[in-house]
């Protein structure tokens, strides 16, 4: 949209020789789409979103043995971490479980409906008191599993959770699952 | 009788004000850009729904993907005061040129004692090196160790502050690995640390 220059062209005969006026004004157009073109640049480059964190405290490594707490057997829910993004629980200990080791998926379908269901029951059998998580990692299993499952814990609000080394008894539970 | 003669108007539009708004937002988003720090290996985080917000300037980062391990050091004072510890610890003596280097270096996976090599490449070769990760083992080469609690030491001695510590891990790396870092942080009695994660909707 350059302008045209519209002042008079050809001279007149006989007066005095006139400098041609010149227009002071400039045309922006070009300067405008420079600027947007570096704006949206600027835009798509820019992350807005800040990386989010999930806080997580594991356990304290004590040595002395009577600073620990026995943990009732009928609220421990223990969650294997096995391979193939796929989680194995059970309530009670794993030579005599009170339930049977159920395999499951993630999701709100998979383990935290589980959760979900026996954290009521354990919640009503106990009087009100909350369900212990255990969560052990076995060696196949990813970083994402982990984050996963400390994420649903989260999502149903249970506070009561560790992540704790697995025992040779639960990596046979887990190949027995073919999950290992 | 006089024609009315309709005043010819022109199709230039006055971008002076349109202008100034361009150039205002762009000053906006060229001063709030943060230059995106380039990760000497690529970690994908995996998705939580967790919606706390790490500042990264002020949490130091350990970042595991493909069984290596970097530290990334918050701020470039703690950045520098670390490097001296360790060049004490190790018997190594850091030139102020190489100590410059490194506190411009986001985050590093080199041993200690190629660390000089390291901070003597020019800035191209750094970013094309691929670096080996530092040694973390279980037993008494456990470099990890000595950087995150040196770094502890050089914060609670120049801020007088607990360091905070992340956990930025691969979605896709194994759990052995992970238990290698948590242990190591375990050991110098860290017991709270983040893990970093992209955001994620909840599915009801």
């Amino acid at each position: 949209m350059a302008e045209l220059d519209t002042s008079g062209g050809g001279k007149k005969g006989g007066g005095k020789v006139r400098s041609k006026k010149q227009s002071t004004r400039v045309d922006l157009t070009a300067m405008v789409d420079l600027a947007f073109l570096l704006i949206t640049f600027f835009i798509f480059t820019t992350t807005l979103q800040k990386p989010k964190a999930m806080d997580l405290t594991m356990p304290d490594k004590d040595e002395k043995q009577d600073t620990r707490l026995p943990v009732p057997e009928s609220r421990t829910m223990t969650i294997l971490l096995g391979s193939k993004n796929k989680v194995e629980w059970y309530i009670g200990l794993p030579t005599k479980p009170l339930t049977a080791p159920i395999v499951e998926g993630f999701g709100k379908n998979g383990i935290r409906k589980s959760l979900m269901e026996q954290g009521e029951q354990i919640k009503q059998k106990s009087g009100g008191k909350e369900m212990i998580v255990l969560i052990k990692p076995s060696d196949k299993s990813t970083y994402s599993d982990m984050v996963s499952i400390m994420d649903e814990l989260n999502i149903i609000g249970n506070q009561q959770r560790a992540i704790v080394d697995i025992t040779p008894i639960e990596i046979g539970l887990l190949k027995t699952s073919n999950i290992y | 009788m006089p024609r009315v003669k309709v005043a010819r108007k022109s199709t230039a539009i006055d971008m002076t004000a349109m202008c100034d708004v361009a150039f205002l937002l762009l000053t906006f988003f060229i001063l709030s850009a943060k230059p995106k720090t380039q990760d000497p290996i690529h970690a994908e985080v995996p998705a939580s729904t967790s919606q706390i917000a790490v500042d990264e300037n002020d949490v130091s980062t350990v970042l595991v993907a493909q069984q290596k391990a970097f530290f990334g050091i918050a701020g470039v004072d703690l950045r520098i005061q670390t490097l001296k510890q360790m060049g004490d610890k190790y018997k190594i003596q850091f030139t102020p040129e190489e100590i410059k280097v490194f506190s411009g270096t986001e985050s590093f996976g080199v041993p200690i004692q190629s660390m000089k090599q390291f901070l003597s490449m020019s800035s191209d070769e750094r970013t094309a090196l691929k670096q080996p990760g530092i040694p973390v083992d279980t037993t008494s080469n456990n470099e990890l160790y000595n950087w995150v609690h040196e770094a502890r030491v050089a914060d609670k001695l120049l801020h007088n502050q607990e360091m905070k510590l992340a956990i930025k891990g691969d979605s896709q790396e194994e759990y052995p690995t992970i238990a290698k870092i948590i242990k190591t942080l375990q050991k110098q009695k860290v017991n709270k640390f983040s893990l970093i994660t992209s955001l994620r909707t909840v599915t009801k």
